[in-house]
């Protein structure tokens, strides 16, 4: 019992109010908590959120330009883009001087690859200007205009100074554009020429795809999720065994593998023309097509539909169903209006899995998808791997990420994420 | 057991290890049949002679985006990077290669002449140290293409003649080369063709009158699977692929040296290596591209060594007991025709010839 003063306030033992000594006590309980977590916690945003904020970043970073040639954008800033003429020699003197430092550190061939991205030959002109460059001396060889328009006509050209002006902030959105098809020019946005607009289209592409692999995967788990829960223990081990086998076997193997089946002399193909239901000169093409990668995907995703599902279908008990089958139900209503409804929550906690995880995939569909069957992420995986444009592939990736949080919004608004129960 | 004394003792052993490490070296590579071939020529009598132990990575595939996440993270942990060429480039421009001023860092041929002329005009970047000549050219399934075997690489355009699935590139590299050369362009002109909006537009075009009956691949080991499963006739890939597909495997394939575009192989040594590791490196790689090493590697796989000096040397194959000099991109039977891949020219317009090949290809 606490003693009450004559304000009113009630206190503790040792006489502070009892509001602030509990409060007291709570914030050391809040503090150990969190002390618990607080390695995981540190683990994660080093480990995890770090990286992925310091990528997603690049998408918009453009101060390699900025910072190689400071005074040239400095200078060029002032320089009128429309009038059509090529800049003065200030430009050509500043960019000269820091050209000179460029060449230094050797970063001059490194903001060419960058700019390369932007307007072809770039790559080239700084690397052979650089070598040029080199003899120059920033003080006294001026003036430098036509000097470097003689060791490269490039910087004779008006296009050239555009695309400097337009890509000299430390910052862009150019990348982003890029990724949606479009692309910055002096006069602001404007389409990619039509022979070079696939991003948008690989992007509807994969996410019309990983819905009908979700569905497929749905279609293909449930009955075998349904199974799973209503054998004996004895015989759903073995079941769930042979789930388990495929995904405990390489990815590369079991696309491998499709690859034998589905090729048009492989086992599906022979078999059919053997049993005369295909003629030999009209085989059907089952592979590199969006068929061959729906049908691998499918196969390879199938254990994060089945398992979840099979999680959820176990809490359920059978008695439900011969109660609804008691009271006159057929076996349809009562599966239909008993069961089933209790599943949902497998059903959503798989395709969130299945779905996410085929947005990202790019091996299987690299390996069978042919020219049909390729997904956004294979573009990421060009850009990060072979071209090294970090930039479009952060940017792409970050496009892929806002896509999958809208859609999971779009889930928990729609069926609601408490129904989503993973076991 | 303290802390100060566990930490001392771990610091001892992290002393001791980086003593051990110091012995060893990692060298990135292809894998495979490939980086056999290096252990056979270079990595094992460059052991038994430095005592230094070579640790193999078969990451060559991604080698330019690993060695500039490495170099941004500030931990390098490769010696020596085998990569084509154009890597070398781009490496070379990001400034992640160590620079190579090859008279002085690579061996002399044995008549002494330097390095810069007896690898002549295959250094084509300040980083690159050569190796092998590959090319990229086409087999045939000699069972299936009727009587009159195919001659020039426009027998690919042919589906009249030869019909059946083709096997090509997915990328626009060397494809668009072929489709110019056989749809009337002069060899001499093809890259200032290609360098124009309708010159790629006419390749294009070229390629997409057999674009129904082509499987695009994007592993090398893919056309000699096609070819040997028979699904397709003919198709494109690295020599020493249609080499192990035809003498080791014995498989009813034949090469067509017509039209075969040349590219190059080597190393480079990352940028930023300690001065130790750097010099171990430049060490190994002095070892490995002299004359009588580059030779050697001819004895495990069929590409050519990058110094003209080694050409003599080359002798017969290691277990097949075939001479290796008639398999050789570079013999003169088989270069009657044959290409150098551009390497200023894609440099400039990869991305957007790939970009409007890729949009193509969905199409």
């Amino acid at each position: 019992m606490s003693d009450s003063t004559a304000n009113g306030l009630v206190l503790a033992a040792d006489g502070t109010p009892l509001k602030r000594s509990l409060s007291r006590a709570m914030r050391r309980q809040k503090i150990r908590a969190f002390m618990l977590v607080a390695p995981l916690l540190i683990f994660v945003l080093l480990t995890f959120i770090y990286p992925i904020g310091v990528m997603l970043s690049r998408s918009v970073q453009n101060d390699i330009v900025p910072e190689t040639l400071p005074e040239t954008v400095r200078v060029l800033g002032a320089w009128d883009a429309s009038s059509g003429e090529l800049p003065d020699e200030a430009v050509y003197a500043a960019f000269t001087r820091d050209m000179s430092v460029a060449i230094e550190a050797k970063k001059h061939t490194r903001l060419g690859s960058r700019l390369n991205y932007e307007k072809t030959g770039f790559s080239s002109m700084f690397r052979q200007s650089g070598r040029k460059m080199k003899k120059l001396d920033p003080v006294a060889d001026a003036p430098f205009k036509e000097k470097l328009i003689k060791i490269h006509k490039g910087w004779g050209d008006v296009e050239t100074w555009k695309t400097l002006q337009t890509y000299s902030g430390l910052y862009t959105s150019g990348y982003f554009l890029n990724a949606v098809d479009a692309r910055m020019t002096p006069e602001g946005m404007a389409w990619q020429p039509e022979d070079k607009q696939i991003l948008l289209k690989l992007f509807g592409r994969t996410l019309v795809m990983s819905l009908i692999i979700t569905g497929s995967c749905i279609l293909l788990g449930y009955p075998i999720a349904w199974l799973l829960a209503n054998v004996s223990p004895r015989n759903a081990n073995l079941l769930l065994i042979l789930v388990l086998l495929p995904f405990w076997t390489s990815l590369l193997v079991r696309t491998s593998a499709w690859k034998v089946m589905l090729q048009q002399n492989g086992v599906i193909n022979e078999v059919l023309v053997w049993i005369g239901l295909v003629p030999d000169g009209d085989r059907l093409i089952l592979i590199n097509n969006e068929f061959g990668t729906i049908v691998a995907m499918t196969h390879i995703l199938l254990p994060f539909m089945i398992l979840p599902m099979y999680s959820v279908m176990q809490t359920i008990p059978p008695v439900y169903l011969r109660a609804a089958k008691s009271m006159g139900a057929t076996n349809w209503t009562a599966f239909w209006r008993v069961y089933f409804p209790q599943s949902i929550p497998g059903i959503g906690a798989g395709s969130i899995l299945v779905f996410i995880l085929s947005i990202g995939y790019y091996i299987t569909p690299e390996i069978v998808g042919g020219t049909k069957g390729v997904f956004i992420s294979n573009r990421i995986a060009y850009h990060i791997s072979s071209s090294l444009n970090w930039g479009l592939a952060a940017a792409l990736g970050t496009i892929l990420l806002i896509v999958v949080l809208a859609l999971y919004w779009a889930y928990d608004r729609i069926v609601g994420i408490d129904n989503v129960k993973l076991g | 057991m303290t802390l100060t004394k566990l930490l001392t003792a771990t610091t001892a052993l992290t002393l001791v290890a980086g003593v051990a490490a110091a012995e060893e070296m990692t060298i990135v590579s292809w894998g495979g049949a490939y980086t056999a071939s290096q252990k056979g020529a270079y990595h094992d009598p460059y052991s038994e002679k430095t005592g230094v132990t070579i640790i193999n990575d078969d990451s060559s595939a991604e080698a330019v985006a690993k060695l500039r996440a490495m170099s941004e993270a500030g931990n390098v942990t490769w010696d020596v990077v085998d990569v084509v060429a154009a890597d070398a480039i781009r490496l070379c421009d990001e400034g992640l290669a160590l620079e190579i001023d090859a008279d002085t860092m690579l061996a002399d041929a044995p008549d002494g002449t330097k390095a810069s002329e007896d690898f002549g005009d295959l250094l084509v970047s300040d980083c690159f140290i050569p190796q092998i000549v590959y090319s990229t050219t086409f087999g045939y399934r000699t069972d299936l293409v009727g009587d009159t075997a195919p001659t020039t690489v426009c027998a690919v355009f042919d589906t009249e003649a030869y019909p059946g699935k083709r096997s090509l590139e997915k990328r626009p590299i060397n494809n668009m080369e072929w489709a110019l050369l056989c749809d009337g362009v002069a060899k001499d002109a093809v890259y200032d063709v290609l360098a124009t909006e309708e010159g790629q537009q006419q390749a294009l075009d070229k390629l997409a009158t057999i674009k129904d009956d082509v499987i695009w691949w994007s592993a090398g080991a893919d056309t000699p699977q096609l070819l040997a499963d028979g699904e397709v006739v003919m198709g494109s890939t690295y020599n020493g692929r249609l080499f192990a597909a035809i003498e080791e495997q014995k498989l009813p394939v034949a090469m067509l040296w017509d039209a075969q575009v040349f590219d190059l192989d080597g190393w480079i040594i990352p940028a930023g290596l300690s001065e130790e590791r750097q010099a171990r490196a430049l060490d190994y790689i002095m070892f490995a591209t002299d004359t009588q090493r580059l030779a050697d590697q001819a004895q495990y796989i069929s590409y050519g060594p990058a110094r003209k000096s080694s050409a003599p040397l080359v002798g017969k194959h290691k277990t097949l007991g075939i001479d290796m000099a008639p398999h050789m991109p570079t013999d003169p039977n088989n270069a009657k025709n044959t290409f150098l891949y551009n390497y200023e020219f894609w440099a400039d317009y990869r991305d957007d010839i790939d970009a409007k090949f890729q949009a193509w290809l969905a199409k």
